[in-house]
């Protein structure tokens, strides 16, 4: 009897943790320091407004990391449920039918209330089909933009309040900083990804055919195109004349700013935190330059940063987190706090009402110079963003390139038709095993 | 001559190895075996597409010029590395085991650098050649008018890790070179001497034959640490840039596999890379061993 008892109490206690306990699902993300600790806030959040499911949140280092681990595990059959995958991944997840829910289907299937035009559209549009249904759920996006020295640009005699418009003006205000002492006039991260796919966006020039990638995958690189090959040209030539300095690749050139030896600088907006932090002078932001003769410019910028995957494999219970999880960060008041945390763009119009509102704009001018640059006209073909498979590869390759102009190899046209010309052979290899 | 020991019960001796085997079967055949089969395939991230394409990936290797460079590369990478870490640490092994005062203080601090992670060597000399803010940089420009700027220079890049990865092996080669010194007996180098010999004929007569096997291991040694181990300094200081300039094999192989995701064309190159190897040391046991006075 007592031996009945226990098994009976046993059972009783069992059934009721199995039905207590909320369902997990795990979230694999790629932010370290105050973005991961925003991350986590995020997600008590939610796991507070509900009982039902609980997100964990799991730091895998950096992007690459997080990205070559989700896909690890799918092939090991133990995928997270959500997996964040920086921008240029975009193209390899997508093709990839079957390793991913898309999220359209992933609301549908739920019954979560889901309607695309909230979201910011140069935002929107990265992550969706070209039919407009979004496939990923945007998480943290940035965008390219200048910083610049305020002390300095007191120091030569410009004034503090505008940043160059045109590369022009870039030119002769670099000129000018130099006249006042400065070594260089200025420089830039990630040549790849703000001095070409954002430059070719902000003139509304195709980067590749087929609608930069958007309309398929037998899509080709343009990138030896007219524009480009005069950009780099003149960045070449600014360079011998130490109006401009290379700095390497990726963030590298930080210091370089920071430590007030450079007073231009282009990089992510969502450095702007650290940018203001680590300078010891007054940091202002400006739109990107623009060719004042080039008739389609300023167009709109366009993003990087993360989006939020979610994987295949997973149980309908686990989908239905997911869900609720992607329409509770959608909602303003977490946007806004995501977005004031992090510095990272509000992913919806709504959220960015929302910090105007609150004032969070007044003594911020940059964050919301970057949104209005975004936001700036509506995207085309070409503004939309990149799409194209190995991107990453193509990345390191226009790196290469670039640097061997630089140090005197190659000419600058004959630098970007290799370019395309192996590019493209890696564009082919990726048709060929994601048809 | 080797003295043989007969083992009574004939299976025992398997058994004794089995752990051993079994170790090196899942953490060495398993996985050279997967490359070899994955070389002959061209697939997706995913693995959800997997086509056959037999020697596709080798034919391709062979034919991209970025990989042949990288191979003499690396070749010229490793060879320069073991030289100079070999040549400045047998110096200082020579001058430490001398009569001298403070000599335990001088290959304690010769030692200490061993300690010191390859990761952390890579940021340490990223540091003090820094273009901007390197205390190295700053004095080449001020004393020899040279403009350091290895982010952009290739040459410059190459000689960078190049040194840096010879820093990271001196202490190694050092604590095995000064055994080596104090193991040649002192009887010999004074007979020479009373004969006649000066300390140069000393060196390269006496000294430097005797420390032949020390020598030989570690070229081995030296070479591996090159081919492989510098992947940290590498991966620290330059990222295989400018322009490929630091990019030896195995920092391809991460590259295409790890961030490209083209295991296909990682794989043939892995397998290429083992290939090497066992070259390697096949031709170094072979035939550099048959002329080294044990």
């Amino acid at each position: 009897m007592m031996r009945f008892a226990t098994a009976l109490l046993a059972l009783a206690l069992f059934a009721g943790s199995a039905f207590a306990e909320p369902i997990t699902i795990e979230f694999w993300h790629a932010m370290g320091g105050k973005n991961g600790e925003m991350t986590q806030s995020v997600c008590d959040k939610f796991n507070a407004s509900q009982t039902d499911y609980k997100v964990v949140p799991v730091f895998k280092n950096d992007y690459t990391s997080c990205m070559t681990g989700a896909i690890a595990a799918f092939r090991a059959g133990t995928p997270p449920a959500i997996a964040q995958i920086f921008e240029v991944g975009t193209a390899t997840f997508m093709a990839a039918k079957g390793a991913y829910k898309p999220v359209y289907q992933l609301m549908a299937e739920n019954g979560e209330k889901f309607d695309p035009s909230i979201y910011i559209p140069a935002i929107r549009g990265y992550y969706s089909t070209v039919d407009g249904k979004m496939l990923s759920m945007p998480f943290n996006s940035s965008t390219g933009v200048v910083y610049y020295n305020k002390d300095a640009f007191k120091k030569a005699g410009l004034d503090p309040e505008k940043s160059p418009k045109t590369w022009a003006d870039m030119y002769d205000m670099s000129k000018k900083l130099m006249a006042a002492g400065y070594k260089n006039g200025f420089t830039s991260s990630w040549a790849t990804w703000i001095q070409t796919e954002q430059f070719l966006a902000w003139h509304n020039v195709p980067y590749g055919t087929k609608a930069n990638g958007f309309g398929g995958l037998d899509s080709t690189l343009q990138l030896n195109n007219p524009l480009l090959i005069r950009h780099f040209t003149d960045l070449y030539n600014w360079s011998k004349e130490k109006v401009f300095v290379y700095g390497g690749r990726e963030g590298k050139p930080d210091a370089l700013f920071t430590s007030g030896e450079v007073p231009i600088y282009f990089q992510s907006i969502g450095s702007y935190a650290n940018m203001k932090s680590a300078s010891k002078f007054e940091v202002g932001v400006g739109n990107l330059p623009y060719y004042g003769d080039v008739k389609t410019a300023p167009q709109n910028s366009i993003i990087g940063g993360a989006s939020l995957w979610v994987m295949g494999k997973k149980s309908p219970a686990e989908y239905k987190g997911v869900a609720r999880f992607f329409t509770f960060i959608s909602r303003p008041e977490i946007q806004a706090f995501w977005h004031q945390g992090t510095g990272y763009l509000p992913i919806t119009k709504a959220a960015y009402e929302l910090t105007k509102l609150q004032g969070f704009y007044n003594d911020r001018p940059g964050l919301e110079l970057a949104i209005l640059q975004l936001n700036n006209k509506p995207t085309t073909d070409f503004s939309r963003g990149v799409r194209f498979g190995n991107l990453p590869q193509i990345r390191i390759l226009e790196d290469e390139t670039w640097e061997a102009i630089l140090d005197d190899k190659i000419s600058v046209k004959d630098g970007f038709d290799k370019v395309v010309k192996e590019g493209n052979a890696l564009l082919r290899d990726f048709e060929r095993v994601n048809k | 001559m080797a003295k043989q020991y007969e083992f009574p019960n004939r299976g025992l001796p398997y058994l004794l190895v089995l752990p051993q085997m079994l170790i090196v079967a899942v953490f060495f055949f398993w996985p050279a075996a997967q490359a070899l089969w994955q070389s002959l395939y061209v697939q997706d991230a995913f693995g959800i597409t997997l086509i056959f394409v037999g020697m596709e990936n080798y034919i391709k290797l062979f034919k991209d010029p970025n990989y042949t460079s990288s191979l003499i590369r690396t070749f010229v990478f490793s060879g320069l590395v073991a030289f100079t870490a070999m040549a400045i640490s047998l110096f200082l092994a020579v001058q430490a085991n001398r009569k001298i005062s403070f000599s335990t203080f001088y290959k304690t601090m010769l030692i200490w650098p061993y300690a010191v992670a390859t990761l952390i060597a890579g940021v340490l000399w990223l540091f003090m050649f820094n273009p901007t803010v390197g205390v190295v940089a700053y004095f080449l420009k001020h004393s020899f008018g040279v403009d350091w700027n290895h982010i952009q220079n290739s040459a410059q890049a190459f000689l960078l890790v190049t040194l840096a990865s010879s820093w990271k092996q001196i202490s190694y080669n050092f604590v095995f070179f000064l055994a080596g010194l104090q193991n040649v007996p002192a009887t010999l180098v004074e007979a020479a001497a009373i004969d006649g010999a000066g300390p140069s004929r000393r060196f390269w007569g006496i000294i430097f034959p005797l420390l032949s096997p020390t020598t030989f291991y570690l070229l081995v040694m030296n070479l591996v640490f090159a081919f492989f181990e510098t992947f940290p300094i590498i991966h620290q200081m330059t990222q295989g840039g400018p322009n490929q300039a630091t990019s030896i094999l195995v920092y391809k192989v991460y590259q295409d596999g790890y961030i490209n995701l083209n295991l296909g064309a990682s794989a043939a190159q892995s397998v290429v890379l083992m290939i090497i190897v066992i070259g390697l040391t096949v031709f170094q046991f072979r035939f550099l061993e048959r002329k080294i006075t044990y």
